[in-house]
């Protein structure tokens, strides 16, 4: 369950992220293709070369649907519902990638924000990631 | 045996020879504290952990995520053989300690955030992978002696 103060932390941090989502998000996927090469299997079909326009436009959506989903954290299903659909029926990721993602995607946060991505900054992100995750995967099974 | 690339032989030492362990060891160990209280578990004996701002100010957190970089420094300088210079700590924290070998990965993981931060664009994803690669390594010599 996420705190008041860390759901205001959350929208506070993706609310200025938005901007620069595509930098946000293409950097989180090159980080994740790089380390864990199994999730590039999902992106046979597009140019994920760094600075492509595939990637940048990628990153973006993913980053901006993550900052939607922290404008209003309670009501995330609701906010998903059509994300949910498009993952269970059409993408069918493997949900243990959307793990990996979260990992790259704070790893990202930690290069760009250096020591304002502070310890309790870090738990409520990791938190939110998590719960997002679990609410995309929801309609898998 | 691990094969090393180059690069990721010159990115470790690179990475280490850079670090201030007094700063990073007690970051790192505070903020696997403080991001996944449950490995508080271990840590009975240390006093005040009761809020962030307690661990990360806690001098004997402060002294042991110092004294854990000098562990991972010994894999740094042994790259070829960290199954052999782990051996020994595997067998402490399994027989002594008791200490449940996924929490390796979440302080792995917090490591990874604070070296990200300190070195802001420089932590590529390629430098990224070759750290991830070099931790993995350490945390499974660290779980090959439990039984």
């Amino acid at each position: 369950m996420l705190s008041t103060k860390q759901k205001e932390l959350i929208a506070e941090i993706w609310g200025g992220l938005t901007p620069v989502a595509e930098d946000i998000g293409a950097d989180a996927l090159l980080r994740m293709f790089a380390s864990y090469p199994g999730t590039k299997t999902y992106f046979s079909h597009l140019d994920i070369s760094p600075r492509s326009a595939h990637l940048l436009s990628h990153g973006k959506k993913i980053v901006l649907a993550i900052a939607e989903g922290a404008k209003d954290i309670s009501q995330l299903t609701v906010t998903l519902a059509p994300l949910q659909t498009l993952h269970a029926y059409q993408l069918r990721i493997d949900p243990t990638n959307f793990k990996l993602f979260s990992h790259c995607m704070l790893v990202t946060l930690a290069c760009h924000m250096g020591d304002d991505f502070t310890p309790v900054a870090h738990a409520a992100m990791d938190k939110y990631l998590s719960a997002f995750a679990a609410v995309l995967a929801e309609k898998y099974r | 045996m691990v094969e090393w690339t180059d690069f990721e032989r010159a990115t470790i030492q690179d990475i280490f020879s850079k670090m201030d362990y007094e700063v990073v060891g007690p970051a790192a160990l505070s903020r696997c504290l403080i991001v996944y209280p449950w490995t508080q578990r271990y840590f009975g004996s240390f006093g005040n952990l009761y809020n962030a701002a307690a661990i990360m100010g806690n001098p004997n957190v402060a002294k042991h995520g110092t004294i854990i970089l000098h562990g991972l420094e010994r894999g740094v300088k042994n790259m070829d053989n960290m199954k052999e210079v782990y051996a020994e700590l595997s067998v402490l924290h399994s027989e002594k300690l008791h200490v449940d070998p996924d929490n390796f990965k979440l302080l792995s993981d917090c490591l990874t955030i604070v070296v990200a931060a300190q070195l802001g664009k420089a932590f590529t994803g390629e430098v990224q992978a070759a750290f991830q690669k070099f931790m993995a390594v350490v945390v499974s010599s660290l779980g090959r002696q439990y039984h």
